[in-house]
């Protein structure tokens, strides 16, 4: 299929967070005049989400993260409501109101939710909490005001770690339940996760490892009071989070065609979604934590990242192909990057580091807590971490876009001994 | 006002501590805390902080729209 011919004059962005935000305001950069509608289920302007989990917990300055818009965005929000149906041979959108909604482009934005804890009735526990949307952050926040005795948070990714510093900041007691042998091990690999171990320990957190939570018991409230875990052992708690990452909200995209998975929709190289039969939809883009896309990077491996860096970067490119011909199609591609902050440290990564098998540190060292290091994969370098060292992490990502030679030069007459050693178990 | 760091493109050098002490810290050696939403009394602060960042970071609006039309700085 080729490219519609016409020019839009209303664009339905479904999703009003930060890939849908900064595609609006790509399409005015871009100097698009038309009509630009963001739907959003949430009953809030579009707000940033990292800080919910690094200071609005701590009660750090406001609550309020709403993103800044420009004057002249000129668009419309319909907030509150919900993307139920889409039917892309009328390009019409059905809508949690009641309404229909018809589009000549439309950005798919409609990201994550966190994935709930699976017993629906502890779930509604008034003490169990997750975390993902501002009313979730506001909600624990209230909940870590009222001093509980003890937080058990369930999860070794990067937002149960980030809420564990957030309640040690707050003088709390607090366990951090992990299924695996390490936090953070599928995005840090074995080296970094081990190094992470050590810190989240120092600083006071409970950590335990190979542990499952089979279940809560509740007191004649109903409120949890204690977790018992697989082995039979009894944590107790007056505060759950369930930390247990993020399913995509493709449910209102079923029945519409398209190649859609838990992975999110496939889009092509230009953002376009694909159907089912993998045929363009030439209309639909996709962009952000919901779109399942090919990095030409990394070979042409189709990647789902939830990262804050790809929503804004692939809803800039999303955006521009919605308004332009098919000739002026622009291809997507993007090295992955993200942040986070915990236990006092700045953690950032750039590249992938799945299917690595082996890890350098080239700049600092462990015992500093101050370091980069670069992970291998078959002799090449694909991904770097930075700790407490942002200012030298770009000087790597060439070598990670480029995927030069692992392990990294050495003998350099400047530099340290660099001794690659393996990590324990591959990255997935 | 609505304030927003891309922390992927911050490298702590920390200029943006000196120029609105209230509304930016550091936690440890380099991970940022910000003000998401300053007072408009903190307008002039925030703008030097935006204009002091060597890695343009970060990106501020004004909720009065008359006062600052253009967004400042670039993300």
């Amino acid at each position: 299929m080729t490219a519609p011919t016409e020019a839009p004059r209303q664009i339905v962005i479904v999703g009003a967070s930060l890939a849908g935000l900064s595609a609006a305001h790509a399409l005015r950069d871009v100097g698009y005049e038309g009509r630009i509608v963001l739907i959003g289920d949430e009953n809030e302007p579009p707000y940033d989400r990292p800080p919910l989990s690094k200071q609005v917990l701590r009660g750090l300055y406001s609550a309020e993260t709403s993103l800044p818009q420009r004057a002249d965005l000129n668009a419309t929000f319909r907030l509150g409501v919900g993307a139920l149906g889409l039917d892309t041979l009328a390009h019409r959108i059905y809508l949690s109101d009641g309404t229909q909604i018809v589009y000549d482009r439309l950005l798919i934005a409609t990201g994550t939710r966190a994935r709930p804890w699976p017993n629906g009735a502890e779930a509604a526990s008034s003490n169990v909490y997750t975390l993902r949307g501002h009313a979730d952050a506001e909600h624990l926040a209230r909940g870590l005001a009222g001093k509980p005795r003890r937080v058990l948070i369930i999860g070794g990714g990067f937002i149960g770690c980030e809420i564990a510093s957030c309640c040690r900041d707050l003088g709390l007691d607090v366990t951090l339940a992990v299924r695996g042998a390490l936090p953070l091990v599928h995005a840090l690999g074995s080296v970094t996760a081990a190094f992470m171990r050590d810190v989240i320990r120092d600083r006071g957190v409970d950590l335990r490892l190979e542990t499952e939570v089979a279940r809560f018991q509740p007191d004649a409230d109903s409120r949890v009071v204690a977790a018992i875990l697989r082995n039979g052992q009894r944590i107790e708690a007056d505060c759950v989070v369930a930390a247990l990452g993020a399913l995509r909200n493709t449910e209102w995209l079923a029945g519409a065609g398209l190649a859609v998975s838990p992975k999110g929709v496939r889009v092509d190289t230009h953002c376009r979604v694909l159907t089912a039969t993998r045929a363009v939809v030439p209309d639909v883009f996709a962009a952000g934590d919901i779109a399942h896309w090919p990095s030409a990077i990394y070979g042409n491996r189709l990647l789902a990242v939830e990262h804050w860096g790809n929503a804004v970067a692939q809803a800039e490119t999303a955006a521009r192909n919605m308004v332009a011909g098919e000739a002026g199609l622009i291809p997507y591609d993007h090295l992955p990057d993200f942040w986070s902050q915990q236990f006092g440290l700045n953690i950032k990564l750039v590249g992938l580091p799945t299917g690595a098998n082996q890890f350098a540190v080239v700049q600092g060292s462990l015992r500093d807590r101050r370091f980069i290091g670069v992970y291998g994969a078959q002799g090449r370098t694909v991904a770097a971490v930075s700790v407490d060292s942002a200012r030298w992490l770009p000087a790597y990502r060439a070598a990670v876009a480029e995927a030069t030679p692992f392990p990294p030069i050495v003998g350099a007459l400047d530099q340290a001994d660099i001794r690659p050693q393996p990590l324990a178990r591959a990255v997935s | 006002m609505k304030v927003v760091v891309d922390l992927n493109r911050c490298q702590a050098y920390a200029q943006c501590i000196y120029a609105a002490p209230d509304h930016f810290a550091l936690h440890g050696a380099e991970a940022l805390v910000y003000d998401t939403a300053p007072d408009e009394a903190a307008r002039a602060e925030i703008e030097r902080a935006v204009q002091a960042c060597p890695v343009r970071a970060i990106t501020a609006t004004s909720d009065v729209p008359a006062l600052m039309p253009h967004k400042v700085g670039d993300r």
